[in-house]
């Protein structure tokens, strides 16, 4: 064809574009800042809800067409002009790149639990973030907390640093519910004596098999579910930490001590996405997550003639979304540059 | 008379149809931050109060919403305005101004 693709990103929804253009034939580079693509996904232990091994998803997405693919691992990217129809892209470690179309998949980053100060993350040790979680799962030796107890009592918080007018994010990151209710039930696997308790506002069970999954966590697993949205935690002299909430189906203040709390945060678009929305002048919403030209009938289309995005850099998003997403994205480059070999 | 052991029990509905309008129409007006609670209770967990007595300012302002007047009365008197509650709301309600509003619009209101 001829025409030649960059796609800026590598995790699942850069890896799936580029692979989905690579298997119709389109000539695709791919640029990951990291050591290795793969991206959240990779340091995720298993994937709600039916709790496969997340490596899976990734190699189902590494297969047969992604060999075709030229992948650029530590690259970053100084500039990107637009000369003549074409973009320019200057990185720091080798020559200048020169293609069509290019496709930003620069996703997001997790919500920096320690701005929600009042929750104690990076001040209490037991208290730590969804990811640090499955660091845990992933690593295979077990849970315990940092003090080497294996905790009784386990708390989990929803909606940290989502729909909190305090941290500037008015939004839902929409897959950490779920992803609490998965952990929930994975910390009872794991530690059956153990106790968990799960505190949050609402139980947003959007998609296929969330609801059946916060129906299992509940009858077959026995989590406890605690409507109410925790206001403040406190460390114990044996750093166990206190958490305070109301029970607001009792209507009355609550407080629990608990040997580990985990924080489930939630997405912001990465300080990588941002640039590069800057660099191009790319409008952002007020959520700061990318917009695109219209966000039912072109949602993968920039202003700029060329450029387009997929995945979580245009909001919270969940895999099998971001997939779907990715493979739409395909099509409208495909459908872009059909166009201008015509012009 | 004999008495068959029938009582006549009050009903204890939230009536919606005959809920008077006046006092919440009044409160968020004045201060219309209210009609972005969310009724997560983080205002009520953090209440200083609401730890030794039976007041909870996230009932309160759920009650003034369905127009329990009677109910917010007998509550309202026990708030120190501390403010601590409107540090940790995630909807950015002004929970001191609202309890003050609403003492104002009792007395407006009679």
């Amino acid at each position: 064809m001829g025409n030649k693709v960059i796609v800026i990103g590598g995790g699942i929804a850069g890896l799936t574009a580029a692979s989905t253009l690579a298997g119709c034939g389109v000539e695709v580079v791919l640029l990951e800042k990291e050591e290795q693509t793969g991206g959240h996904v990779a340091r995720w232990d298993r994937l709600f809800p039916t709790l496969r091994p997340a490596h899976e998803v990734l190699e189902k997405i590494s297969g047969s067409n992604l060999a075709r693919v030229k992948i650029h691992v530590n690259t970053h990217i100084k500039r990107i002009i637009r000369n003549d129809g074409q973009y320019l892209i200057e990185c720091e470690e080798r020559s200048n790149l020169a293609a069509d179309a290019i496709i930003l998949a620069t996703g997001y980053e997790l919500f920096e639990a320690g701005r929600k100060e009042e929750y104690g993350y990076g001040i209490y040790d037991n208290v730590i973030t969804s990811a640090d979680l499955e660091d845990m799962f992933r690593a295979g030796k077990g849970i315990t907390n940092m003090t080497g107890k294996i905790p009784a009592r386990i708390g989990l918080v929803h909606c940290v640093g989502s729909r909190d007018e305090k941290v500037g994010n008015m939004y839902c990151s929409k897959i950490c519910c779920v992803t609490g209710v998965k952990q929930a039930i994975e910390l009872r696997q794991a530690l059956p004596q153990a106790e968990v308790f799960s505190f949050y506002m609402d139980l947003r069970m959007f998609d296929r098999g969330f609801e059946e999954l916060y129906f299992e966590a509940q009858q077959k697993w026995g989590v406890h579910f605690i409507r109410g949205r925790v206001s403040e935690c406190a460390e114990n002299q044996d750093y166990s930490v206190i958490v305070k909430t109301e029970d607001t189906l009792t209507g009355r203040p609550l407080k629990i001590t608990v040997d580990l709390l985990v924080l489930l945060v939630g997405f912001v678009p990465s300080s990588e996405t941002n640039r590069i929305a800057g660099m191009l002048g790319l409008p952002v919403g007020q959520d700061r997550f990318l917009l695109t030209t219209d966000e039912h009938t072109a949602d993968n289309s920039t202003i700029l003639p060329g450029v387009f995005l997929t995945g979580s850099l245009k909001g919270p998003s969940g895999i099998v979304n971001t997939i779907a997403d990715a493979r739409a994205t395909a099509i409208q480059v495909i459908q872009f540059l059909e166009k201008i070999k015509h012009v | 008379m004999n008495q068959f052991g029938y009582t006549i029990s009050n009903d204890r509905q939230i009536d919606y149809d005959t809920r008077d309008k006046r006092f919440i129409t009044a409160v968020l007006v004045a201060e219309p931050s209210l009609k972005g609670c969310i009724g997560c209770g983080t205002c009520s967990a953090t209440c200083s109060t609401g730890h030794f007595t039976d007041f909870n300012i996230r009932l309160l302002h759920t009650l003034v919403q369905r127009g329990e007047i009677m109910k917010v009365k007998q509550e309202l008197r026990h708030c120190m305005f501390c403010g601590k509650c409107q540090l940790v709301c995630p909807r950015g309600v002004n929970l001191r101004n609202l309890i003050l509003t609403i003492h104002r619009i009792m007395e407006q209101l009679g």
